[in-house]
């Protein structure tokens, strides 16, 4: 090693070691130590009891951790896709060309970066059988009412439908990426006699799918975190999170084993799958977007 | 009239406007239900069907918001997390990413791909050893928790300002160092004043996200007088038997520095989810 690189080490590691202070304290060592920790009973205070593989046994046949990975996937499922949809949908219509179009794209992203503890207020008022907007519009339509946060069929859709409230977030991504399609494609398709709907599903559509995993990964990311609005739309869950626990998301569950019951050790476990389940999902997302992104060769 | 021009005319723009004034309709509805809610009064907040106007403004509903529970207490407490978060982002981030863009050494790309890898770990992950960690240090119910680990970096500001740091050009340094300025003279005097627009967005984001944030106080904080305004509106629905529009009243009150925030910096806020979205 010259000089030069000798010190520009030296001065790398100087400017990059608060990252790696981080790294290790608040992500490799938490991660590593509820390891440990999952295999023990812990209350949070005394010392932790080593339990072996009590917690995961105990786990398997606890049927609410069975309902909060359903209700997480329930969640995942639905909000994901959509919110793709939804998103290139608004970024579609961000890209028109009318004189105003600033104004309507602000309105549109505005939403997506207001706090979610105060959305999920207005969700409930918004919502409400009796004072709510909503159940008025469904009810000019000639539809029915809908308690959406105390009908239990209804509680998890009426979550997917209000995170599209934050759809125009990943719409401005979307919309930078159509932006990046070469003006040429759509002349020669249109040359070629293809109508609109055609160049939308043979050009736009393949051009944004790297934005599209991105969604996707980033969408998954989030819905298996889901808590806030399932945490303020049931009061923190005491009792039951949601009529017939149908809100219990898995955070969810892990917080109240963690903070409401001092189950840490089990919390932990709770983790660990957590994890695990996160790691394949990722990199099954990436191994399957093989399959479908298009990557131009710009 | 040039019949051909109309249908044009109609196509390229009326349809455009009125499918965006729909969506929009779409996406204001709660936020004007919220404003809505807030002015109405107890009787017509229970009349059936509900009425889309306030019959009358009911301004005392928003006195009575900040004078329920300690409001001006909560927002000054979130004022105080979100400023300290926005600081320990804005100089760990631009510190941090100096050395993953402009000096050269070994391992640097290494390191760099891990950090970008830790983006895909859910947060709640760490959030139980976390808590045993901090507690056991004596950190549980003071806002160290909540500030510190921002002056630590974040993969997605080291990645924003990565993208910027690489765009400049080399010589821009390379001159200062072999004057024989040090790595840190450089950061300070002359990368660091060049940075100022990325820095903007890193601030309004670590600034914004810190304001809405609610999983972190709500595990860490635990005396009512620390509490940011996310957890302290909780109190409002158990402790009042739900005044709706008082609670709506308050809710306006918690977006407005938001919306305010957005208004001013639009254009901050769209530059920093843009450089978000990666190319291959």
């Amino acid at each position: 090693m010259t000089k030069t690189e000798k010190r520009n080490l030296r001065n790398g590691l100087i400017f990059v070691s608060p990252w790696i202070v981080g790294f290790l304290c608040l992500q490799v060592y938490p991660i590593l130590y509820s390891l440990r920790l999952s295999f023990t009973r812990y209350s949070g205070f005394g010392k932790p009891v080593s339990v072996g593989l009590e917690n995961f046994r105990t786990l398997i046949q606890d049927p609410l951790f069975t309902k909060s990975l359903y209700n997480t996937f329930f969640y995942t499922v639905w909000a994901v896709p959509l919110g793709v949809v939804v998103a290139i949908l608004i970024a579609l219509a961000m890209n028109q060309r009318v004189r105003e179009v600033a104004v309507y794209r602000a309105i549109l992203y505005l939403p997506s970066i207001l706090p979610l503890f105060a959305l999920s207020f207005v969700w409930i008022v918004f919502s409400n059988p009796r004072f709510g907007l909503l159940n008025y519009i469904l009810q000019g339509l000639g539809l029915p009412i809908i308690d959406f946060i105390g009908n239990p069929v209804w509680t998890k859709p009426s979550i997917v439908l209000l995170a599209q409230l934050g759809a125009g977030g990943p719409a401005l991504i979307f919309l930078a990426g159509l932006r990046g399609i070469p003006r040429e494609l759509y002349e020669s398709a249109e040359i070629d006699g293809a109508g609109a709907m055609r160049s939308f599903w043979s050009i736009t559509l393949p051009m944004l799918t790297p934005v599209i995993l991105y969604d996707i990964i980033l969408g998954l990311s989030m819905g298996l975190q889901v808590f806030t609005q399932a945490y303020i739309i049931t009061s923190g869950g005491v009792n039951m999170a949601g009529p017939n626990n149908s809100l219990l998301f898995y955070v969810f569950y892990i917080y109240k084993n963690a903070f409401q019951y001092t189950r840490m050790g089990y919390a932990s476990a709770l983790v660990w799958v957590l994890f695990v389940i996160s790691m394949i999902l990722a990199l099954s997302v990436f191994k399957w977007a093989r399959s479908w992104v298009h990557y131009g060769n710009e | 009239m040039d019949w051909k021009y109309v249908k044009k005319h109609l196509k390229k723009k009326t349809v455009p406007r009125i499918l965006l004034m729909v969506m929009c309709l779409f996406y204001l509805l709660p936020l004007y239900w919220m404003v809505a809610t807030s002015f109405k009064g107890s009787e017509e907040l229970s009349s059936f069907p509900p009425t889309l106007w306030p019959h009358k403004f009911i301004w005392q509903n928003y006195r009575d918001a900040v004078e329920y529970i300690p409001f001006l207490k909560y927002f000054i407490n979130s004022l105080i997390i979100a400023l300290g978060v926005t600081a320990g982002s804005v100089l760990s981030n631009s510190f941090i990413a100096y050395g993953f863009s402009r000096i050269q050494w070994k391992g640097r790309e290494v390191l760099f791909l891990i950090a970008i890898a830790t983006m895909f770990i859910p947060f709640p992950v760490t959030l139980v050893a976390l808590f045993d960690i901090f507690a056991k240090i004596g950190w549980i119910n003071t806002y160290l928790p909540l500030i510190v680990p921002s002056f630590l970096g974040q993969a997605l500001y080291l990645f924003m300002i990565r993208q910027f740091l690489m765009s400049l050009p080399k010589d821009l340094s390379s001159a200062a160092i072999i004057d024989g300025a040090s790595e840190f003279t450089v950061f300070l005097k002359i990368m660091l004043p060049l940075m100022k627009p990325v820095l903007a967005v890193v601030a309004i984001f670590s600034g914004v996200n810190a304001w809405n944030d609610f999983l972190t106080p709500l595990i860490y904080l635990q005396t009512e007088d620390l509490y940011p305004l996310s957890i302290g509106l909780q109190f409002f629905r158990a402790e009042h038997n739900v005044a709706f529009s008082q609670l709506m009243a308050a809710s306006t009150l918690a977006i407005v520095p938001v919306v305010i925030l957005f208004l001013l910096f639009q254009r901050f806020f769209v530059e920093g989810i843009t450089v978000g979205a990666v190319k291959g």
